[in-house]
C-alpha cells in the first residue's frame, strides 16, 4: 500500500546525452559530505601509519593496510548505496529488523569471544561485528515503523511501540555485553522518535525514567546485592569522576589519555609523542585514537578532525531538511543523531569529560565493521540527497 | 503529528523546522564543549600535561651508595659495610588477580618467617610513601632462599632480589652507644631540611655519630634514568642519564679502641647499669664513652623480631640509653671538688682554714651526718678531700646557701647546662638553685622554698642534683687544665677512601674560668691524697697504681635505690692529661664498684707506660 513509485525515465525526444559525471550521478551527490567522510578515513589511515608501526611485531603496516582496505570497501559501498533509492528500505523494514535481531543473536551462538564479550563473527579476513552494521539497519527499520505506525493507536501507544522496537536490539547488544553500542542504539531510537515528532511530554517521561533507571542500576542494585552492570562496566562509567593512579584502573587510562592530548599542546609532538607510543594510553588504535591525534598533531590536528565531524553532521542535518519524503527525513535524522552521539561520547571520553563506554570514533577508530557501517550510513545520506535533487529536477538519471 | 503525507516534498513543516533548529543548536553546543575542552587541555594547560607526559615515560633507578666507614683514632675499623641480599616485591608485577596475589604473599611471608598481615602492613606503609616502587620485605635473606626463589621465578612474579649495603660491626657491641644505628628515613624526617633530596627507603643514621655526622657518612646514591613504556619495561636504547653512586666519607673518631674496650669490659664485669667516660682534659676529645647494659648495633640491620623489640625497647634496664651522657643522677662526694672551687674563689674558705668535724652538722634543727658515722676531728681542705669529710663541705654549703655562689661556680663548670657534645639524645640535667626551688614552690610543685639544707645537700652532691658522668668529667677537666671548659666531642676528622683528611673537628672551648693556681694545686693534692695516700677513700684501689693520679669517690643516695657508686679521676697527677668518670647504679661506695672500673680504664690508657715501668722492676728482680 505504500509501494514506492519507481519511475522509469521515459525516453525524451530531444535527450541530451549525459556526460560521464552525469551518468555516475556525481552532480546529485553531496560533495562536501563525501569529501569530509573520505578525509576522515584518510586521516585515520595516516594516523595509524605513523602511530602503530611497532604495534604488531614484524608487520608495521598491519593496521594501516587493513584500515585502508576497509576504507576503500566502505567508500565503494557508500557509492553503491548512493545509487539505490533508500525508500526501498522502508518496504523491507520488517526484513531488515528481523535480520538485525537475528544477526545480533547469532553472535551468542557462533560468536568470537574477545575480552570476555561475544560481539563478532570470525571471518577469514576480518571479524565481522553485526552490531555495528546494526546501527544503520536500526535507523532504516525504525524510521519505517515510525512512518507506518503514524496513524495506528494513541500517541502513548506509538511512543511505547517505538521504544520497545528500539530497545529490544539494544538489550540484545547489552547482553553481549557491549554497553557502548547499546547506548548508541538508544540514542538512535531517541533521535528517530525526536525527528518523528514524539511529544515533548513523552520525552520528559522517558528522561525521568532514564534517570530513575541509572540510579537504580548504579546505586540501588549494587546496594541490594543484584548488580546489573558488570564490575568493569560500572567502574568505567563512574571512574571519570575520580581518576586514579592504579594502572589497571579505568580512571588511570582516562587520565593517561588526558595527559596525552594535553601534552600535544598547539602543534603536537609528532614522532616525539610518548604517551600514545609507549603504551600509556590503551586501545590507541581504536577507542583512544583521538588521544593519538591530540598528542601527535596537537590542537591543530585535533581541531581539524573535530571540524570535519562538525561538517559531516551539518551536512547530515541539511539532508534532513532536503529529503523528498518523511522516511528520508527520519533516516537522515537518525543517522545525524547516531554520528553526533558517537563523536561526542568518544571524544568526550578522550578529553576526560565522558565515561569510558567503548564507543568507537566513527571513521577514525580502527575496525572494519565500524568503518563500513559508518560509510554505509553516509551512503544512505547520499541516497536521500540524490533522490531529493533528482525529484527537484523532475527527472531521473536512470 | 506533522507527518501527514509520505510525499511531503522539500517543504519542511514549521514544527519539524523548530525541532531541527533545536537539534542543530544541540549539536553546536556539544561541539562547542568539545572545542573548549580541547583548548583548555592543549593550549591553556598544555605545558602541565607535557611535563606529566615526560615524567611518565622515565623511571629513575637509584643505586644506593655505601655509607662511609667509622674508625677509631688509630684507624681501626669500628663500622664497615657488607653487601646483603634484600627481598623486594614489585607491586606492579604482582598477579592482578587478588586471590593469586594473596596466595603469593602468603607463601612469601612463610618463606621469610613472617606472617601475611605483617607483610601486608609493610607493603601498605611503603606504598603510601612511594606508590609503585618496589617494597623491601626482608633484608639480609639467606642464599638458600634466593636460590629457591630464582629456581621458582614463575611462581613468584614480582619478587626481586636486590643487593644492598648494610652495616657490619667487626667488634660486636664495642662503642654501640657512640656509633648508633642506621635505618630507613621516616615520613617526618623526609620533611626536615637536613634530609633534603632523600627519598622514601633511603637509609640515614638514626642515633649516635651515624646521626650527627650523617651528611658526611651518607654518600650520594647513583641515578639511572631510563625511558620506559606503560608497563615499566625499559624501551630499547632508552638509557637517558647515568650517574654512579658516590660512597660516603669515612669518619675517624677520637675514641681509643683499647681504652673503650677496657671500660666496657669493666662495666660488664660488675654487671650494674651505669656509664663511663674518658676525655682528654685539654681538647675535649672523648677517648672512651660507654654505658651498660649495651646492645648489638647489628640488630638494626634487619627487621626486629617481637622478642628483640621487647628486649631493646621495653626492657626496664633500657640498653639503648647512654647513661654516660643521658643519665640523671646525684653525684655524691665527687661534687665536692666543685664546692671547694666555689668556696675558695668566692672567699668563703681560706686555703689554710681548719674546720672541726665532730661527725655531724646541725642547722635549723636538722642534723647532717658524715657517711658511715665517721668523726674526722680538725680538717683542712686537703685532708677533707682525702677522707671525704662531709661535715667540712656541709659547712661550706651552709656558708654559701643564700648567695648562689655554689650554683654560680657549678654552672660555670658546666653542671646542669648543655655540653655541646656531638651526640644526640642528651637528657635535661638539673642544678638545684634558690631561684629554681622558689619558683617551683610558687607554682605548687614542692612543699617548701629553698632552704640552707638544700645547699648543704648540694655541696656534697646530694638532694635534687641531676647530672651525669659527662658533665662531671667536663668540670674535673676544667680544674685539671687550669680553667678551660672544653667542648666534648667524639668526631675527629672526615677522610676520603684514600685516607686524606677532608675536614677536622676541633670545636672551640665553651668558655674559660679563672681558677687560682694555688687553689687548683690544693684541690688536686687533696684528690691525690684521697687516691694514693694511706687514709684516702680510694687508697685500696689506687694505692698501688704506679702512676700518680688524683681521684675522688662518690656515694650518691637515690630514693628508691641502693647507693650509687661514683668515681672521678684525673691522671697523671699533678699535670693531668685525661679525666675518667665512672658511675654504677646501686654499686655502693665509690671505692667499691666505680673506682676499680676506673682503674681498669686507666690501666688500658697507660698500658705502654705501665709496661715500661714493669720491665725495669723485672730486670732488677732477675
Amino acid at each position: 500500500m505504500y509501494a514506492t513509485r519507481t519511475r522509469r525515465a521515459r525516453p525524451e525526444p530531444f535527450a541530451v546525452h549525459p556526460g560521464i559525471a552525469e551518468r555516475l550521478g556525481l552532480p546529485y551527490m553531496d560533495g562536501t559530505l563525501a569529501l569530509s567522510a573520505a578525509a576522515l578515513v584518510a586521516f585515520s589511515v595516516f594516523t595509524l601509519a605513523q602511530a602503530t608501526k611497532q604495534d604488531v611485531p614484524g608487520s608495521p603496516y598491519y593496521y594501516v593496510d587493513r584500515q585502508a582496505i576497509y576504507g576503500v570497501l566502505g567508500i565503494v559501498s557508500m557509492y553503491l548505496l548512493t545509487r539505490i533509492d533508500y525508500s526501498r528500505f522502508r518496504e523491507l523494514r520488517v526484513g531488515i529488523y528481523t535480520f538485525l535481531c537475528v544477526s545480533i543473536s547469532l553472535v551468542f551462538v557462533f560468536g568470537f569471544a574477545a575480552r570476555g564479550s561475544r560481539r563478532s563473527f570470525e571471518l577469514p579476513f576480518f571479524s565481522f561485528q553485526p552490531s555495528e552494521l546494526g546501527k544503520v539497519l536500526l535507523v532504516l527499520a525504525l524510521a519505517g515503523f515510525v512512518i507506518d505506525g503514524a496513524r495506528n493507536g494513541s500517541e502513548w501507544q506509538r511512543t511505547v511501540r517505538y521504544l520497545c522496537l528500539g530497545l529490544f536490539p539494544a538489550a540484545l547488544v547489552f547482553l553481549q555485553p557491549d554497553l557502548g553500542t547499546a547506548l548508541v542504539y538508544g540514542a538512535i531510537t531517541l533521535a528517530v522518535m525526536y525527528v518523528g515528532g514524539v511529544r515533548w511530554t513523552h520525552f520528559a517521561v522517558i528522561g525521568a525514567a532514564f534517570v530513575a533507571l541509572t540510579v537504580a542500576v548504579l546505586v540501588v542494585a549494587p546496594a541490594v546485592g543484584t548488580p546489573v552492570l558488570k564490575g568493569y562496566q560500572e567502574q568505567r562509567l563512574t571512574s571519570f569522576l575520580h581518576p586514579s593512579a592504579d594502572p589497571s584502573d579505568a580512571g588511570y587510562q582516562q587520565n593517561q589519555a588526558k595527559i596525552a592530548i594535553g601534552s600535544g599542546e598547539k602543534t603536537g609532538r609528532g614522532d616525539r609523542a610518548t604517551q600514545t607510543r609507549l603504551d600509556f594510553v590503551p586501545e590507541r588504535h581504536t577507542d583512544f585514537i583521538f588521544a593519538v591525534i591530540g598528542e601527535r598533531y596537537g590542537f591543530i590536528g585535533a581541531a581539524l578532525v573535530l571540524s570535519l565531524y562538525a561538517l559531516l553532521i551539518w551536512r547530515a542535518l541539511r539532508i534532513v531538511t532536503l529529503s523528498k519524503n518523511s522516511y528520508g527525513t527520519l533516516v537522515a535524522g537518525g543517522i545525524a543523531g547516531m554520528l553526533l552521539f558517537q563523536v561526542f561520547v568518544n571524544v568526550g571520553m578522550n578529553l576526560g569529560i565522558m565515561p569510558i563506554t567503548g564507543i568507537p570514533l566513527p571513521l577514525m577508530s580502527y575496525g572494519g565493521s565500524s568503518v563500513l557501517a559508518t560509510l554505509v550510513a553516509v551512503g544512505v545520506l547520499q541516497s536521500i540527497h540524490m533522490q531529493a535533487r533528482l525529484s527537484q529536477k523532475g527527472r531521473f538519471a536512470w | 503529528m506533522y507527518l501527514r503525507s509520505d510525499e511531503r516534498g522539500p517543504a519542511v513543516s514549521r514544527r519539524l523546522a523548530l525541532r531541527l533548529a533545536l537539534f542543530g543548536g544541540f549539536a553546536v553546543t556539544l561541539f562547542a564543549i568539545l572545542f573548549l575542552r580541547l583548548w583548555l587541555l592543549q593550549v591553556l594547560d598544555g605545558e602541565k600535561y607535557l611535563a606529566e607526559a615526560k615524567n611518565n615515560r622515565t623511571r629513575s633507578f637509584r643505586t644506593s651508595a655505601p655509607r662511609g666507614e667509622i674508625l677509631d683514632r688509630e684507624g681501626k675499623v669500628l663500622v664497615a659495610n657488607r653487601t646483603s641480599l634484600a627481598l623486594q616485591v614489585n607491586p606492579r608485577k604482582l598477579p592482578a588477580d587478588s586471590r593469586q596475589r594473596r596466595a603469593e604473599l602468603a607463601k612469601l611471608a612463610q618463606l621469610t618467617h613472617s606472617t601475611l598481615p605483617r607483610v601486608r602492613r609493610i607493603m601498605h606503609k611503603e606504598l603510601k610513601l612511594a606508590p609503585a616502587a618496589p617494597v623491601t620485605l626482608r633484608q639480609d635473606v639467606g642464599h638458600d632462599l634466593v636460590y629457591y626463589l630464582q629456581e621458582n621465578q614463575d611462581r613468584f612474579p614480582g619478587v626481586e632480589v636486590q643487593r644492598v649495603f648494610v652495616r657490619a660491626y667487626p667488634d660486636g657491641t664495642l662503642a654501640a652507644h657512640v656509633l648508633g644505628a642506621v635505618g630507613e628515613i621516616n615520613e617526618e624526617e623526609l620533611k626536615e631540611p637536613r634530609y633534603k633530596g632523600l627519598q622514601p627507603g633511603d637509609k640515614i643514621g638514626q642515633e649516635g655519630v651515624e646521626d650527627t655526622y650523617d651528611r658526611y657518612l651518607r654518600g650520594r646514591p647513583g641515578l639511572t634514568r631510563i625511558q620506559v613504556d606503560a608497563l615499566g619495561e625499559p624501551t630499547p636504547n632508552g638509557r637517558l642519564v647515568s650517574k654512579p653512586p658516590a660512597p660516603g666519607k669515612n669518619l675517624k673518631l677520637t675514641l681509643d679502641g683499647p681504652v673503650q674496650a677496657a671500660g666496657e669490659a669493666a662495666m660488664a664485669e660488675r654487671g650494674l647499669p651505669g656509664g663511663f667516660i674518658t676525655m682528654d682534659v685539654h681538647t675535649g676529645e672523648i677517648l672512651a664513652l660507654g654505658s651498660f647494659p649495651t646492645f648489638e648495633p647489628s640488630l638494626f640491620t634487619r627487621p626486629l623480631s617481637q622478642a628483640q623489640v621487647n628486649e631493646t625497647y621495653r626492657n626496664p634496664a633500657a640498653p639503648l640509653t647512654d647513661r654516660a651522657i643521658a643519665g640523671q643522677y646525684p653525684t655524691g662526694s665527687t661534687f665536692k671538688l666543685i664546692t671547694a672551687i666555689a668556696a675558695l674563689e668566692s672567699g668563703n674558705l681560706q686555703l689554710d682554714e681548719v674546720i672541726e668535724d665532730p661527725g655531724q652538722f646541725e642547722v635549723g634543727g636538722e642534723v647532717f651526718k658524715n657517711a658511715g658515722e665517721a668523726v674526722n676531728g680538725s680538717v683542712s681542705l686537703v685532708s677533707a678531700l682525702e677522707v671525704s669529710s662531709d661535715v667540712f663541705f656541709y659547712n661550706l654549703g651552709y656558708r654559701m646557701w643564700d648567695s648562689g655562689q655554689l650554683q654560680h661556680w657549678a654552672h660555670a663548670l658546666g653542671i646542669g647546662r648543655p655540653t655541646g657534645i656531638d651526640l644526640p639524645l642528651v637528657n635535661e640535667t638539673l642544678l638545684p638553685s634558690k631561684h629554681w626551688r622558689d619558683q617551683l614552690f610558687k607554682e605548687g610543685g614542692t612543699d617548701r622554698p629553698w632552704s640552707a639544707g638544700d645547699n648543704i645537700q648540694l655541696a656534697t652532691g646530694q638532694g635534687d642534683l641531676q647530672t651525669n658522668p659527662l658533665q662531671m668529667a667536663i668540670a674535673y677537666a676544667t680544674l685539671g687544665n687550669g680553667g678551660t671548659v672544653v667542648t666534648p666531642h667524639v668526631g675527629k676528622e672526615v677522610t676520603d677512601a684514600a685516607g686524606r683528611v677532608l675536614k677536622e673537628f676541633d670545636p672551640q672551648p665553651r668558655r674559660h674560668v679563672r681558677i687560682n693556681p694555688a687553689y687548683r694545686a690544693a684541690i688536686l693534692e687533696g684528690l691525690h691524697d684521697a687516691a694514693q695516700n694511706g687514709g684516702g677513700t680510694s687508697f685500696e684501689v689506687f694505692g698501688n697504681f704506679p702512676i700518680p693520679v688524683a681521684g675522688k669517690t662518690g656515694t650518691a643516695q637515690r630514693t628508691g635505690h641502693a647507693d650509687q657508686s661514683w668515681y672521678g679521676v684525673l691522671a697523671p697527677y699533678p699535670n693531668p692529661r685525661i679525666v675518667t668518670f665512672v658511675t654504677m647504679e646501686e654499686g655502693g661506695f665509690g671505692a667499691e664498684s666505680a673506682a676499680p672500673a676506673a682503674r681498669k680504664i686507666l690501666e688500658a690508657y697507660f698500658a705502654n707506660q705501665l709496661a715500661h715501668k714493669a720491665s725495669p722492676e723485672e730486670e732488677s728482680e732477675g
